[in-house]
């Protein structure tokens, strides 16, 4: 099994997840987090001072999948969230060993 | 969210609420407008005079005798009023726009509290809804047992007055119109409860120019000293009819609803404070200001639409009657210069700071609302709209300086109501187009005394304190929050279980 981790634009989370979706991958963890890669951030201003945002808000999308079908989960993720600007975000994966089914204890895979 | 709310949705269940209240309002309005007595008569010119003159010429009493029973209450009501039956009308209408306005007064309070609340850290809210709402009350109580009286003493030396706590109100006539004429149409209670409303409104201004470093502790007892001592004395002066009645040639100083016994005092002690503080630690960073964002604009935003809500009765209620003369131009005035600051103040950050900036715009209708508090009832509506514009402008100007001087104020408060507190007892002069011959030196003499000695208090008080138990939190605490240093209380509880984590 393999850990899909996904950092996107938020605007792009519906578009990711129906991708997902027409794919059959039934389960994701959803986060909301802040950074960027070579995106430089804005200048944002309050009560007339200026300063840098370069932590910029950006969705994290976990799934889990088998092995065999990562690369077509990985390849629909990037075209869903692919607007071709800098600031599109990046998928990283990593193995899995196990995997639970909490209701009913089973062990997946 | 229920994907079946269909047309019975949040946006149709306001309609309803709406609709409903719509109603019931047309159908009290109807009701009232059908049981309306006539106009009332003049009484005889007589000393003596026993028999209650009757507001119209009234039908025989009927043979029914549950009338005659209601006929007889309602008589038994005028003639509390005694000699002054003849202005019954009037009295009670002027009476319940009093009390009225004291609840708008009240909802000042909301809106100092969501304001402050949306311009600070989150981590501080609690902080901050604490000092505001035991303002609210220590303030009402001081003025009960102390500041009432000391505040409107009758004759006095003109500087000070020892308070005492309010006795019965409704005796020796305090219920009827004799209490204040024309020029004070309510009861005592009334007159005591609208002022009372003031002044905790006058205190809480420090609260929001403190936020964020201060000392729960001695920020009570420092606001308690000054809603409670304070407040009145320096009130005393000019609406206790006090020495500042002989300013402006004799013509007496102009503050129509509190420019400056409110707002200039209000703001001048936040200064005193905001000096004796010191800034929140990491704001003037190697010679750069740091801007520490609130963080709710829809709080701060909220706050300031309470606040001008509320303020239709700080100055609407200032008429002291239901005058209609007046109190139609209080409100127009009123509105306008609050859009007028608005505007002006969010056109000017746009331009110098390339963005326009919600919380200028906020803080511009709120220097409006204090330009125009000083002379609501003396200036014409195109002159409002001057004074608001003006006020935005100073407002403005006065953040970025203060910010520049390194004086850390969160929220604005002493541009606001400091500054814009100042410009509103100038403006009495410039734009009075009642003859009534104010001048601008008259007018400053007055707002510098009273700012001047709420300046003063403040820096005595609160040095003191400072010297005594310190003001200002640790660092450690100022960084972490003062919710769960003061208060060990999180606003916004993150992960929670059942149990203690």
């Amino acid at each position: 099994m393999k850990l899909i981790k996904s950092i996107v634009r938020p605007n792009k989370v519906d578009e990711v997840r129906d991708a997902l979706e027409k794919l059959s991958i039934p389960g994701m963890t959803v986060t909301e987090v802040r950074g960027h890669g070579r995106q430089k951030g804005h200048t944002a201003i309050y009560r007339g001072k200026e300063y840098n945002v370069s932590l910029l808000p950006k969705v994290e999308i976990e799934v889990v999948v088998a092995d065999a079908v990562a690369d077509e989960v990985i390849a629909a993720i990037i075209t869903a969230a692919r607007t071709g600007e800098i600031g599109d975000g990046r998928v990283f994966i990593t193995p899995v060993e196990h995997s639970y089914n909490i209701r009913t204890g089973e062990r997946d895979i | 969210m229920n994907p079946r709310s269909g047309v019975f949705g949040r946006a149709g269940r306001v309609l309803v609420v709406l609709t409903i209240l719509l109603v019931s309002l047309s159908g009290g309005l109807a009701a009232q407008e059908a049981s309306a007595p006539p106009p009332a008569q003049e009484a005889e010119a007589e000393a003596q005079m026993q028999v209650v003159a009757q507001p119209a010429p009234v039908p025989e009493p009927a043979a029914d005798e549950a009338e005659d029973e209601y006929r007889a209450d309602y008589d038994a009501l005028i003639e509390e009023q005694g000699q002054y039956a003849y202005a019954f009308d009037f009295f009670t209408i002027s009476m319940v726009w009093t009390v009225i306005a004291a609840g708008l007064v009240f909802i000042m309070h909301l809106g100092f509290a969501t304001l402050e609340t949306g311009l600070t850290q989150s981590k501080n809210t609690v902080n901050i809804l604490f000092k505001n709402m035991f303002i609210v009350c220590i303030g009402l109580l001081t003025y009960a047992v102390w500041g009432f009286n000391s505040h409107y003493p009758g004759d006095f030396n003109g500087f000070f007055a020892l308070g005492s706590a309010i006795g019965d109100l409704n005796a020796d006539g305090g219920s009827t119109f004799g209490y204040g004429g024309v020029a004070l149409a309510m009861t005592g209670y009334g007159d005591f409860i609208f002022q009372a409303m003031f002044a905790a409104t006058a205190a809480t201004i420090v609260s929001g120019a403190v936020a964020e470093r201060v000392k729960l502790l001695p920020f009570l007892i420092f606001a308690t000293l000054l809603v409670g001592l304070a407040y009145p004395w320096i009130g005393s002066w000019h609406w206790g009819g006090g020495w500042m009645g002989g300013l402006n040639d004799g013509n007496g100083f102009k503050d129509f609803a509190g420019s400056a016994v409110v707002h200039a005092f209000g703001g001048f002690a936040a200064l005193a404070c905001v000096l004796l503080l010191g800034p929140r630690h990491g704001k003037y960073v190697d010679g750069q200001i740091r801007p520490i964002q609130g963080h709710n604009m829809g709080l701060a935003a909220i706050g300031v639409f309470l606040l001008w809500f509320g303020w239709y009765g700080f100055n609407g209620g200032s008429v002291l009657s239901a005058s209609p003369g007046p109190l139609g131009l209080v409100f127009t005035t009123t509105s306008l210069a609050a859009a007028a600051g608005g505007v002006s103040a969010a056109v000017v950050s746009w331009v110098f700071l390339k963005k326009p900036d919600l919380s200028m715009g906020l803080n511009g209708i709120l220097a409006g609302l204090v330009g125009i508090t000083a002379n609501a009832d003396i200036v014409s509506a195109m002159s409002a709209i001057v004074i608001g514009l003006i006020a935005g402008v100073i407002v403005f100007a006065s953040v970025l300086l203060l910010d520049r001087a390194k004086i850390d104020d969160p929220v604005g408060a002493i541009s606001v109501h400091g500054a814009c507190g100042v410009w509103g007892i100038l403006a009495c002069a410039l734009f009075d187009n009642t003859g009534g011959g104010l001048t601008i030196v008259g007018q400053f003499i007055g707002v510098l005394a009273v700012g001047g000695s709420a300046f003063l208090f403040s820096l005595i008080v609160f040095g003191i304190l400072k010297a005594a138990m310190g003001v200002r939190v640790s660092a450690e605490e100022e960084a972490e929050g003062l919710d769960y240093g003061e208060h060990g209380m999180e606003a916004y509880p993150h992960f929670q279980t059942a149990r203690e984590m």
